[in-house]
């Protein structure tokens, strides 16, 4: 029972991570980011590159996935998203963009780093063990930092200035904009942020699970799952999200065991009656 | 009307005779494949683009084809049923199951309502590896070829397996559905019910309390658009022979949606041009090898920049800032 919870704790750490970067892109631009599976395969893929195979030391392998997506992501918004989001008639266009990014990023990532499965060294071996616990002590360090990032994550929304600035945006765009908030700026430095937390948890997974370029698809149904059981666009809603879907895939793979791989089917089946209850997740606001 | 009529006509003589004489002269005959998939593609684009006309975006229509190629699928290799009898019930089936999702995740909007159908595809994917009628991972292989139909004695449609050219029977089969689904959709867009919808898309609530009965209009487009999801996934099983779990997954979906929006959301006959656009577009880049996914998205991309609004946009941009369509 102990190992359930602290598989899942440890999970929804990680995929609370990820919600969090999807949520506030979403947030922000009102854009659902196809590619958010594609740029954690891409954080996954440099600190491989860095720390797998030039050797230099994690930390930095982990810093340079981070800044390598903020500057992927705050390009992408800037000379891809910004222009479409002006000129096209219906917003849904942006989807169409999102998803052409994500094709473009998974050939991108396919050219460059081959289609085989990619693992790195432990960053800490052994194992933790105790009565009812076995964990290896990777897999704590790598959950301690990934919710030393939510944390941080969230104190940077809630009391630095630019933090304020995109809270305000995703309130309302135009009574930000009367402000005198910078609009184009917030936007284009929240859709790096979203997509350096992308990187940099796939740079974190990446010495445990490992990375391989066709993971970024399935990634991305995972991070939509958790956004539409925590609400979309809500800071608290990604990370409830993340680590209730942690705790049901850790219950589930538990409980479900000698019915097969029917983990995921429930969870669906699960999600499908849960937002015919509350349409817009737990904390969500409704659409339009 | 007529002047329409008169081309939607010639487009469909060319598409049923040129066409097959052009390729016989040139005897490229796997042609007929790729036609006859552009065809069956667009017919459930079609499906995505009646969602996208209540105001809905639809990334599921991959659940509804794979639900109905296992539909034909089974009950042409369990239970021996002809095949063209399997065409309409797959669809049938698919709306009935659409019905009965749709009820709830129906009221969902925007991008809720795309990350459900997107997840939707990945529960049939997952319900068809889980089932033990589908036959998990294998599949389900070696469907026979549809058998013939016959009248009265009169032999209205040959048997499949007997014909020296199955794929031009198939072509013109899958060019006749087309045909069929788009006369059908062209219709409904101008009939009462196709006002009604844009009403929907326009605004739910205006549309409510003007006494339109939503839910009933919702549930009954996303149940015509999944009857065609259904109807293109059993003639692509009985085509291929085959059907798999992995056959229509969420990239396919993606992909239904992605030919929408190339097309144009606001023309009937936008998933059509998509499709071919983006079919062909796809087949032609396969001769640049491993750089095919790159050109294909980094085209995909420009084309998004150049044109937000669908390449139909171009011919009718100047008319249609004064229609409001």
């Amino acid at each position: 029972m102990e190992q359930v919870i602290a598989n899942g704790l440890y999970l929804g750490a990680q995929y609370a991570l990820i919600a969090l970067g999807l949520t506030l892109i979403f947030a922000l631009m009102n854009v659902l980011n196809f590619a958010h599976g594609q740029m954690y395969v891409l954080g996954g893929f440099v600190t491989y590159a860095i720390y797998g195979q030039l050797g230099l030391p994690f930390p930095v392998a982990l810093a340079a996935s981070s800044i390598t997506l903020a500057v992927v992501g705050a390009l992408i918004e800037k000379f891809l998203f910004r222009p479409v989001v002006r000129r096209s008639e219906r917003e849904e266009s942006t989807m169409l963009l999102a998803a052409a990014v994500a094709f473009f990023l998974d050939a991108v990532i396919l050219l460059a780093f081959g289609e085989k499965q990619r693992g790195v060294p432990k960053i800490v071996s052994g194992v933790f063990v105790s009565d009812g616990l076995i964990m290896p002590y990777d897999r704590m360090v790598v959950g301690i930092v990934a919710l030393a990032m939510i944390a941080a994550f969230v104190l940077y929304m809630q009391y630095s200035k630019p933090g304020r600035a995109m809270r305000a945006l995703a309130q309302d765009r135009v009574a930000a904009q009367l402000m005198g908030v910078k609009v184009d700026r917030y936007s284009m430095i929240g859709f790096a942020l979203g997509a350096l937390l992308a990187g940099a948890v796939g740079g974190l997974l990446v010495t445990i699970t490992g990375v391989n370029s066709g993971i970024g698809g399935p990634i991305s149904i995972k991070a939509f799952l958790m956004v539409m059981i925590g609400g979309a666009g809500v800071v608290g809603g990604a990370i409830a999200g993340g680590f209730i879907l942690g705790m049901m895939e850790s219950v589930g793979l538990t409980v479900l065991r000698e019915y097969g791989d029917i983990t995921y089917l429930v969870i669906f089946a699960l999600l499908m009656v849960f937002l015919s209850i509350r349409p817009n997740g737990l904390m969500g606001k409704p659409w339009g | 009307m007529t002047k329409k009529a008169t081309l939607a006509g010639a487009f469909l003589l060319v598409l049923l005779i040129v066409v097959p004489l052009a390729i016989g002269a040139s005897g490229r005959e796997d042609l007929y494949y790729t036609l006859t998939s552009v065809a069956l593609l667009s017919i459930i684009s079609a499906g995505v683009w009646i969602t996208f006309y209540i105001g809905r975006i639809n990334i599921g229509q991959g659940a509804y084809a794979l639900m109905g190629g296992y539909v034909s699928a089974v009950l042409v290799t369990a239970y021996g049923v002809s095949f063209w009898l399997t065409l309409p019930l797959a669809g049938l089936f698919c709306a009935v199951a659409s019905i009965l999702i749709g009820l709830p995740i129906l009221r969902l909007r925007g991008v809720y309502f795309a990350m459900v159908t997107l997840v939707l595809t990945e529960v049939v994917r997952l319900l068809a590896l889980a089932l033990p009628i589908t036959n998990g991972a294998k599949g389900i292989v070696s469907i026979p070829q549809p058998g013939g139909i016959s009248l009265f004695g009169i032999t209205l449609l040959p048997d499949f397996a007997t014909l020296t050219n199955p794929r031009l029977a198939f072509y013109i089969v899958s060019v006749l559905l087309m045909a069929l689904c788009f006369a059908g959709l062209y219709r409904l867009k101008n009939s009462r019910i196709g006002q009604l919808c844009q009403s929907l898309q326009q605004n739910e609530e205006l549309a409510s309390s003007i006494g339109v009965n939503i839910t009933y209009l919702r549930v009954l487009a996303y149940a015509i658009s999944s009857f065609l999801g259904g109807v293109g996934g059993a003639m692509f099983a009985a085509i291929s022979q085959s059907i798999y779990p992995s056959s229509f997954t969420v990239a396919d979906s993606v992909n239904f949606m992605l030919n929408c929006f190339l097309g144009g959301l606001s023309y009937v006959f936008g998933p059509i041009l998509g499709t071919f656009v983006l079919y062909f577009g796809w087949d032609v880049l396969f001769q640049t090898g491993e750089f095919q996914l790159l050109i294909f998205s980094s085209i995909l991309i420009a084309l998004m920049l150049l044109l937000p609004n669908g390449l139909l946009s171009l011919r009718f941009s100047s008319k249609a800032k004064g229609a409001g369509r």
